[in-house]
């Protein structure tokens, strides 16, 4: 009896128990005041349903639930996020601070432009400082997303061609390293892509882009550096050759905090780059959003550019239409707050700042590949810019899975796993230039460790975690037999 | 890993096996359900539709990634195997047999001959 008691408290404080779980009729949050108007009947009783349970719960329940919850959950702000090719970098509280303040938070995006100008002044100097960081002539802030952002790019470079009368070309072509977001953006743009290897040093393949390089071609798709982490070297040849067959050429500029203040785009040759805000300039992710890819253009794009973008008129800022836009690509104005944030993160760090952030990003990313390499294997094996690619070959039975959900017991964030594609059992580190050297021997020593795990038992990783809230998940029956829905338990 | 001497292998890790009536079995190696982890969705061809060899024929999903599928052999697709298509996890627990894609009525048994035998296999997977 007594333990069944015990058993109940757990449970009772168990995080799993969903809210529905812990409802108990006639409970209740609020209560409301007494009506004083007529009771309505409803127009049309038969649309209302009755299989549709709400839980009955206290506020302080609710309160605790919730609670518990956001205290599971794992951010940056609580441990080391090495996610790859997602720049988990901490995000300055100041950028809060200054996204919160009443004139830009209150503001509506109806509002008239004179009623504006702080704000459209803000996303004016937005689009000034990310040309001078991109090299680029102009920017538009409106693309919602990163992935928003490569679609608005690839639908401008169809504008283009199409001006030229030269939208017969239907061919863009994709480094096999490229995020899977690349050639998805290129087919939704109603492109037809094309593949192109790496060389044996994990530059894209010149050979390969020459003989695809034809009047069909419409342009190219790269990421810079690439997602083994490299600085592709060929990349001002590669952008050559394609301009010389008529082609255009995209930037996917997610891992652009490897470049911040050392490397302009528009410089190598690009024609147009998206960049992240919620990577490289600070701005919350995880969870799906809001983000923010704004996008910028050389001469040839920029006329082609998403409305609105923001102009200078004397002394006042305007709402404007480039002269070819491709026309709207999201609601309003864009995530106006998330351009806030990014914007104050650039006014604090100031030129030096970033071009800093770059360095010290670089030099971590470094730092775990030379403290790393004898754990795993490494190719190519050269120096890394913002995050190091390691193949978690099996030597001993465990794979990247299992050092990734060992990590956890570990308190950290498992790396991305499996991508690049073009790396068997690929463990992707990005460390950021926002943590200490401290944190990453931490990390190391947790490497070390599960290593020496392994190599004692090679099957003690398969069941890891050990000491998060669920263990070892079952992803392949979740993928298989996915149960999105509450039912409530079948009584007995 | 283990690759049967009854059948052709192809680089990208398809098997095929033909019958006597001139259909070919096509499914993917131990090595390749291996190297995939488990298997949570398969894309398959339409009956009827023409295939050339090492076409493109479908899609793999695994917990890891999604994968594309090139048949070995062309020629027409007369049967897809609708049990992988409902329960994914066959190619994981019989790759060589009840986890078989699609079969194919070969247009040119010469085929046969661009892929590689099990040992020739065994040597590309060691």
């Amino acid at each position: 009896m007594l333990l069944q008691d015990a058993d109940a408290r757990a449970d009772a404080h168990d995080p799993r128990r969903l809210l529905m779980e812990r409802s108990v009729a006639g409970r209740t949050a609020v209560t409301l005041p007494a009506s004083d108007v007529p009771a309505q009947p409803l127009p049309d009783a038969a649309l209302l349903r009755d299989d549709l349970e709400l839980p009955e719960v206290t506020e302080g329940e609710v309160v605790r639930y919730f609670t518990r919850l956001s205290q599971l959950n794992f951010s940056v702000d609580t441990n080391f996020y090495p996610l790859g090719s997602c720049t988990m970098k901490y995000n300055p509280k100041l950028n809060e601070a200054m996204a919160a303040l009443p004139g830009f938070a209150n503001l509506h995006p109806g509002q008239p432009e004179s009623q504006a100008q702080g704000a459209l002044e803000l996303m004016h100097g937005l689009q000034a400082y990310l040309c001078e960081i991109t090299g680029m002539s102009a920017a538009g802030l409106t693309p919602l997303a990163g992935a928003h952002g490569e679609l608005t790019g690839i639908l401008m470079i169809k504008a283009c061609l199409e001006s030229r009368g030269e939208g017969a070309r239907r061919k863009i072509l994709i480094p096999d390293t490229a995020h899977g977001t690349n050639p998805a953006s290129a087919a939704m743009g109603g492109f037809d892509v094309v593949s192109v290897p790496s060389d044996a040093n994990g530059n894209i393949d010149l050979e390969a882009v020459r003989r695809e390089a034809d009047e069909t071609l419409a342009g190219v798709m790269f990421t810079q550096p690439t997602t083994l982490g490299l600085f592709d070297v060929n990349a001002a040849e590669m952008c050559r050759i394609a301009h010389e067959a008529g082609g255009l050429v995209y930037a996917d500029g997610a891992n652009m905090n490897a470049l911040l203040g050392r490397v302009k785009l528009g410089a190598l040759g690009f024609d147009v780059v998206h960049l992240n805000l919620h990577k490289t300039f600070t701005t919350p992710h995880g969870g799906g959003g809001p983000g923010a890819g704004p996008v910028c253009a050389n001469d040839t794009l920029a006329p082609f550019l998403p409305a609105p973008v923001v102009e200078r008129r004397g002394d006042a800022y305007a709402l404007a239409d480039p002269p070819q836009t491709i026309g709207r690509v999201g609601g309003w104005q864009g995530n106006f707050g998330v351009l806030a944030r990014a914007y104050t993160y650039i006014r604090l760090m100031g030129a030096e700042g970033l071009r800093a952030a770059a360095d010290n990003a670089v030099l971590n990313a470094n730092y775990l590949r030379a403290r790393l390499r004898d754990l795993f294997v490494l190719e190519p094996d050269r120096g890394v810019m913002h995050e190091v690619v390691f193949s978690a070959r099996k030597r001993r039975g465990a794979r990247a899975i299992d050092v990734s959900k060992r990590l956890l017991d570990y308190g950290f964030h498992a790396p991305t796993m499996y991508f690049p594609l073009v790396v068997a059992e690929a463990l992707m580190i990005e460390p950021t230039e926002t943590e200490s050297k401290e944190t990453l021997d931490a990390f190391v020593e947790a490497m070390e460790r599960i290593d020496a795990e392994a190599a004692q038992d090679e099957h003690f990783l398969h069941g890891a975690p050990y000491h998060t809230p669920v263990s070892r998940l079952d992803e392949a029956a979740a993928a298989r037999r996915p149960e999105l829905r509450w039912r409530p338990a079948a009584s007995t | 890993m283990e690759a049967p001497d009854d059948r052709k292998y192809s680089k990208e890790h398809e098997w095929v096996v033909l019958h006597d009536d001139g259909t070919a079995l096509v499914g993917i190696s131990d090595f390749a359900q291996n190297q995939l982890g488990d298997v949570v969705f398969v894309e398959l061809p339409k009956v009827g539709a023409a295939l050339a060899q090492f076409d493109q024929m479908g899609e793999i999903e695994s917990v890891k990634a999604v994968s594309d599928l090139y048949t070995p052999v062309g020629g027409e697709v007369v049967e897809v195997n609708a049990d992988v298509v409902n329960k994914p996890e066959t190619v994981n627990e019989d790759p060589y047999g009840k986890g078989w894609l699609i079969k194919v009525r070969m247009d040119n048994a010469a085929e046969l001959d661009n892929l590689m035998d099990a040992a020739q296999y065994a040597a590309l997977t060691a």
